[in-house]
């Protein structure tokens, strides 16, 4: 027998799993044997981060802890077993499976549970809540074949799972028994801003509405009857009305626990047991039920410490929040209601952009008590530091809340911070210790992430521990390196504005002037690509030609086997039978593998380097032209039928998406760019997942920047509403330059977007509202660009020169005769291994 | 004993970029051709790790000093004076001597003899 004690740990959730990785690295670990319970049929994952399950998280993404962090620890983890008695003269926990376990001391972590309001039906089918995996999956299940889904309760997880509703193709209601959203975090103005935003999202908030009871419904499986008389027809009801603490073991052993629940815990997280402490969303301190997972973790630590003989304390919480709900960005801090005595009040409206602020200040006007922000939340940071620390405020406190244009920004540097301020509260990670981490060699947010866990809680602190990082870096004469590569010690960004400033023409130019070395793989592309966007010169210009990445040096995309695929434009997806014929012909005579492709054109594969001019040649002649498929360029533009057919649509999208096709074909940008123009919001072209979307309304066009399909799929930004052809091309010719001028090499609108400080708002305020005065020379820019389109294959065509090195061999007429293609489903595709050995054998004997 | 054939002139190469040469057995060998510094590399074209022959329409460049080029296919790297990968040294691409004299390029294939290929 181990001469240890015994800690047995009742919940495996966000809490109790902090709560048993910081043991391990404390002594205390020394000291006890640990056995925990696990109501879950898995051990703890990522509560905060549970919506991501829905796009496209799996739970094993989720997971706090590696799959064997319980064995090699010796921790014995009782899975799916939920503890139910706890006997506290003889010291035992009994589980639901019978077993029973004795303790010398026990952790309480088991959270809460979602509040069902007592409304008559609230049991019938398809009326779920959203706290677990589980729960998730039963909602997905549900929402197959559902059409309405409707949220009781307005606050900030209501608005969350009013999102994955949303998201899950649902029309979505969202019930709040109070006169406004967030109740608790927003003031009345906030809130209404917030109702307003959300509703042009498309989900439909009824505030001040209190729910009777839920019956069978005629349309719907449910229909919800309300107190002033109203009547919904919906498919799944979701509870998020709040959450109460489970503390139903504690109260059976006669535990002390608060009128409205929790377990009552002092200081040191004890409860009224000497040898049982309570931590995470079960606990009251206080008269206080904790929320969120901050205060949790500091439960957790007080709980560790306590336990390893250090005296240490819980002392309450920061309750703040910043968060984007369905893509409004709102922000809590400290007492937003103002309910200090002789609290004064700053507020500041921006209707036309949709912003409000609101500061809570000291009657001294000295200090920051609290604030409230909608619609734009970049200065969330800065007021959160204020309060926190206790900073002393400027003299005109609303500086810090006016529109930032006209005085100079009132951003609270890092160096402005107190040491001790802390920067992640997930973590509570302070400023010290991140510049503690940084000076022991932690030189990018990445390590310092893995280093102090900082940022990888919900991620709100992320733009402040950049800043800090990087201030201390170069504090300490670091330079920040995001060069390029060995050759050029710049950004992309600079080589941009090198090239631009001092007109540089050629690659050659460029090493000479700002760089060393021949260059590498990484950099003769991205200057490239650079010189193509800036000057659109043709591409295989003899001082480019060595530039030029795999695919641009022949025009065309090399394939496993080195052959190459063919892909010519055809604009919105639109072709005639002609052209049809054309392409099917082609393929036919060079005996090429045909496909549609993802973009709405056709894909001709197979073709060998010294066939791509004869093929080529036939296309031009029969009309087409090049679909740019190999470049970092405009791919396609795809389009719904539309209005000229469809009978729901209200814009032309194939004639707008021909037009938008054609205006930026050629265009050579830091990464491929893709676009889309629906005829109506059914959206069948999928304008939202793609760079640049266009929506056709009643009115006009609604534009959609940033989307990403691929790797990391991001619905896109609604960036303008409503707008004409005139206005709407203007704004997408500035955003398209403004993209290739600042983004880094091979990024995308979305991680572009994702990156830039103040987001969209800054991006709105450069194009629409031309704050950086550069609106005109953008467009001038893209004028210059579409004025100098060529056909690249139709120039390479007409050069002799350039055409000699479509040619296998230097010396020889010969094909390569390692491209062996076998025959499936009456085409052709590349022989395998095994395929090509056996055909060598063949052609010897 | 080296054998040096004649395969182009100067001009049928492609500055700062390649070309590929067939020689005797089938053998593909890639050209690259730096005029700047009067260089010229000769690998065989054939890409062991992505198994087609396509070394030639590859990057060049330099890392770390080293003059190389970069798979078309998975992009890695081969040092171009001893062919060995940078991202595994234990793959490795065939070498050729390569000469230009009087205008025109040869490639030097090693003797039956020292022919391990
Ligand atoms: C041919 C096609 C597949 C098909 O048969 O449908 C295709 C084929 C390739 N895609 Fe794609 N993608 C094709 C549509 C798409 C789509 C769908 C779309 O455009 O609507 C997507 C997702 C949408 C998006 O990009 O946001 C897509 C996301 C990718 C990605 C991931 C990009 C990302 O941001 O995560 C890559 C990898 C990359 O670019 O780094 C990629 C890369 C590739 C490459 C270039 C991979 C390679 O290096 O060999 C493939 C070469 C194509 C060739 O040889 O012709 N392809 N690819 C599609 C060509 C469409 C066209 O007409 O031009
Ligand atoms: C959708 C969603 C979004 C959220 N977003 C945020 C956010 O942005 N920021 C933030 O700070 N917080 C957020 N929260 C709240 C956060 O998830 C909780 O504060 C946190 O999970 C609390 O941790 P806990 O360990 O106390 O409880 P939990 O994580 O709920 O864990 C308790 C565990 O104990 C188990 N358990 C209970 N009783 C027993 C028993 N008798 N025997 C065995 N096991 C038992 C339960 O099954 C559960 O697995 C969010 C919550 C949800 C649901
Ligand atoms: S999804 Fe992958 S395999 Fe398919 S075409 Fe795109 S890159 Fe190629
Ligand atoms: S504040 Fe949540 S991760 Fe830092």
């Amino acid at each position: 027998m181990s001469m240890k004690q015994t800690l047995v740990v009742i919940g495996n959730g966000m809490v109790g799993q902090y709560f048993l990785s910081g043991l391990m690295n404390s002594p205390a670990r020394e000291l006890y044997d640990i056995v925990t319970f696990c109501e879950e049929p898995r051990p703890a994952y990522d509560r905060v981060h549970l919506s991501s399950f829905f796009s496209g998280k799996s739970a094993e993404d989720l997971a706090l802890a590696d799959r064997d962090f319980f064995d090699r620890n010796g921790i014995s983890l009782h899975l799916n077993e939920k503890a139910v008695k706890i006997d506290r003269v003889n010291q035992t926990v009994t589980s639901a499976k019978g077993e029973i376990v004795s303790y010398d001391k026990l952790v309480l972590a088991t959270g809460s549970y979602c509040f069902v309001p007592p409304i008559l039906g609230n049991g019938r089918p398809q009326c779920l809540v959203y706290r677990t995996i589980d729960d998730l999956e039963a909602i997905a299940a549900a929402a197959e074949n559902a059409k309405v889904g409707t949220v009781v309760g307005g606050g900030l997880l209501g608005l969350e799972a009013a999102k994955a509703l949303k998201d899950l193709g649902l029309e979505t209601h969202v019930i709040e028994f109070a006169p406004r959203l967030m109740a608790v975090q927003l003031d009345e103005t906030g809130g209404a801003l917030l109702k307003r935003k959300i509703e042009e999202l498309g989900v439909i908030v009824h505030t001040a509405t209190n729910t009777r009871m839920i019956t069978e419904g005629e349309r719907c499986v449910n229909k919800m009857s309300f107190a002033d008389g109203g009547e919904l027809e919906t498919d799944i009801v979701l509870f998020s009305a709040g959450i109460r603490p489970r503390d139903e073991i504690a109260r059976d052993c006669g535990l002390d626990v608060g009128v409205k629940g929790g377990i009552v815990i002092n200081d040191q997280c004890r409860t009224s047991d000497e040898s049982i402490y309570a931590i995470g969303e079960c606990a009251l301190w206080n008269d206080t039920i904790f929320g969120l997972v901050a205060p949790g973790y500091a439960m957790a630590r007080t709980v560790i410490d306590d336990l390893a003989g250090e005296a240490a304390a819980f002392t309450g919480a920061d309750m703040s929040t910043k968060l984007k709900l369905m893509g409004v960005d709102v922000g809590s801090i400290g007492d937003a209601h103002a309910n200090t005595p002789g609290a004064l009040v700053y507020s500041y409206q921006d209707g036309a952009r949709e912003i409000y602020k609101r500061l809570v200040v000291s009657e001294d006007r000295k200090q920051l008590l609290g604030a409230v922000l909608v619609g734009d939340t970049s200065d969330y940071d800065t007021l959160l530091q204020y309060c926190l620390n206790g900073i002393t405020l400027p003299e005109n406190p609303d500086s810090l809340i006016l529109s930032h244009d006209a005085a100079a920004p009132a951003a609270l540097g890092p160096d402005l911070l107190p040491a001790s301020a802390q920067i992640c509260s997930c973590y509570n990670v302070s400023k010290e210790q991140i510049c503690g981490a940084v000076q022991a060699g932690c030189t990018t947010v990445n390590q310092l992430k893995a280093e102090t866990k900082a940022g990888t809680g919900c991620g709100g602190c992320g733009a402040l521990l950049k800043s800090v990082v990087d201030s201390e870096l170069t504090k300490l004469g670091f330079e920040v390196n995001n060069h390029l590569c060995e050759h050029f010690p710049y950004t992309r960004q600079d080589l941009y504005n090198q090239i631009m400033v001092k007109q540089i023409r050629t690659f050659a130019e460029l090493l000479e002037q700002f760089g060393q070395g021949d260059g590498c793989d990484i950099c003769k592309p991205a200057v490239g690509n650079i010189l193509a966007s800036y000057w659109n010169e043709y591409v295989l210009k003899q001082e480019h030609l060595g530039l030029q990445d795999t695919n641009d040096i022949f025009l065309a995309n090399m394939q496993k086997d080195g052959t190459y695929s063919v892909v010519p434009r055809i604009s919105g997806g639109e072709i005639s039978p002609d052209m049809l014929i054309a392409l099917g012909q082609v393929g036919k005579k060079y005996k090429l593998y045909t496909k549609i492709t993802g973009g709405q054109r056709v894909d001709l594969l197979g073709a060998r380097v010294d066939q791509l001019p004869a093929i080529w040649s036939e296309l031009i002649a029969a009309g087409f032209e090049s679909g740019h498929a190999y470049g970092k360029a405009l791919r396609t533009v795809k389009s719904c039928v539309g209005s000229t057919w469809c009978r729901y649509g209200v814009g032309d999208s194939v004639g707008l998406a021909i037009e938008l096709e054609n205006r930026y074909k050629g265009l050579r940008s830091p990464h491929k760019i893709k676009f889309a123009v629906s005829g109506c919001t059914r959206e069948c072209a999928e304008a939202q997942g793609k760079d640049v979307g266009v929506i056709a309304t009643e009115n006009g066009w609604n534009l959609y920047v940033c989307g990403n399909g691929g790797m990391k799929p991001r619905h896109a930004d609604l960036f303008a509403t409503n707008l004409d052809k005139e206005t709407l091309i203007k704004y997408i010719d500035r955003f398209l330059i403004f993209y290739v001028r600042t983004a880094d090499r091979l990024q995308r609108t979305s991680v572009w977007l994702e990156n830039m400080e103040g987001g969209l708002d800054y991006l709105r305020s450069v194009i629409i509202d031309d704050r950086l005065g550069l609106g005109e020379d953008l467009e001038q820019q893209m004028r210059r660009v579409r004025e100098t389109y060529q056909c690249e294959w139709k120039a390479t065509l007409a050069d002799e020169e350039r055409l000699k090195r479509f040619r296998h061999f230097v010396n020889s007429d010969q094909a390569d005769d390692n491209i062996v293609f076998v025959e499936e489903r009456g085409q052709i595709r590349p022989a395998d291994e095994q395929e090509r050995k056996h055909f060598k054998l063949l052609e010897i004997a | 004993m080296t054998q040096w054939v004649d395969i182009c002139s100067v001009d049928d190469l492609q500055p700062h970029a390649g070309v590929c040469a067939l020689v005797a057995d089938q053998r593909q060998v890639a050209v690259f051709y730096q005029p700047n510094k009067a260089a010229v590399y000769a690998v065989s074209n054939y890409d062991p790790i992505g198994r087609a022959n396509v070394l030639s329409r590859g990057l060049i460049g330099d890392i770390k000093g080293q003059p190389m080029v970069a798979s078309p296919l998975y992009k890695q790297h081969f040092n171009l004076e001893t062919g060995v990968c940078l991202e595994d040294e234990k793959v490795g691409i065939t070498v050729y001597g390569v000469r230009i004299e009087d205008g025109r390029v040869r490639i030097g294939l090693p003797a039956e003899s020292d022919n391990e290929l």
